[in-house]
């Protein structure tokens, strides 16, 4: 499987309630950034925690949001988060 | 309950799953105690070389960037499966480890985690107000400099790769290696002064 997005893309991260183990902080969900580096293909930890060792790998990337999106009152306007994010996570933001 | 007495809770759960899994055949006691070996043998001082090396070798520090594990693995450190990605500072960026959903924590480089990288405070504010955090580590930031926090929420593990402090000019690897402290690959100090 390809990676979907690239370096530079912009992406919202899906904001949807799952219950189990996710590695999608709850903070993060319904907030855009942009794709900062292509990790690779990983298994799933919504599948691995469950004992599904078999499913398929899922593009996992780092994306970096400006922290004031995140958070109004953080300090200042050149901070920001990187996150690690699975790309079944992910949405494609603008054109 | 204090802290103390958590602790004696999760001990008991520990040696009750650990004598489960062995008497299941799952691992055998010798196995555990090597794994526990080997992170114990693990400190700073593995990560402290790579760091001085990046400082000492441009084409080192390249190839650190683009695949953290391949680059240690040249200087003969085994890591096993780590997927360590090393975020370089820079004049204007601070960079910032943590690991809001548990505590991941590049252990076969640096060994164990500090106490208070697991607590929930530091876990809750790095993402949240970093610069009042590195304040209270001792680390006041320039206002020009850009702060730039990593949760590690999947399979990688971040590494802070520190500027080189001034004044080392004269120094040379060893003595640059012996200034790289724990929390400056965390991100929650810089290098110590020569």
């Amino acid at each position: 499987m390809s990676a979907r997005f690239a370096p530079g893309d912009s992406v919202r991260v899906a904001h949807r309630g799952v219950a189990g183990h996710v590695r999608t902080p709850q903070y993060i969900r319904g907030r855009c950034g942009v794709v900062e580096q292509v990790h690779g293909a990983f298994r799933n930890p919504e599948h691995l925690a469950y004992g599904i060792r078999n499913g398929p790998a899922v593009e996992l990337y780092r994306v970096r949001f400006p922290l004031q999106d995140v958070w109004p009152s953080a300090d200042s306007s050149l901070d920001s988060l990187d996150v690690d994010l699975y790309e079944h996570w992910l949405e494609p933001v603008g054109a | 309950m204090s802290i103390e007495a958590g602790h004696r809770d999760f001990e008991a759960l520990e040696q009750a799953f650990r004598e489960m899994l062995v008497a299941r055949e799952v691992l055998t006691e010798r196995e555990v105690v090597e794994r526990a070996e080997l992170l114990y043998a693990r400190t700073p001082a593995l990560g402290a070389r790579v760091v001085a090396r990046a400082w000492f070798d441009p084409n080192f520090k390249t190839r650190l960037l683009a695949d953290g594990s391949a680059a240690v693995r040249e200087l003969g450190i085994e890591v096993g499966t780590l997927k360590l990605v090393v975020v370089a500072d820079e004049e204007r960026v601070h960079n910032l480890i943590v690991c809001t959903l548990c505590s991941c924590y590049p252990r076969m480089l640096l060994g164990l985690p500090p106490d208070w990288y697991k607590s929930v405070a530091y876990r809750a504010r790095a993402v949240r107000e970093p610069r009042r955090v590195l304040a209270e580590f001792g680390l006041i930031l320039p206002d020009d400099v850009a702060v730039r926090v990593h949760d590690s929420t999947a399979d990688m593990r971040y590494m802070v790769l520190p500027l080189r402090p001034a004044g080392t000019e004269n120094r040379n690897e060893a003595e640059c290696a012996a200034l790289v402290t724990r929390d400056a690959m965390i991100g929650v100090a810089l290098p110590g002064a020569p």
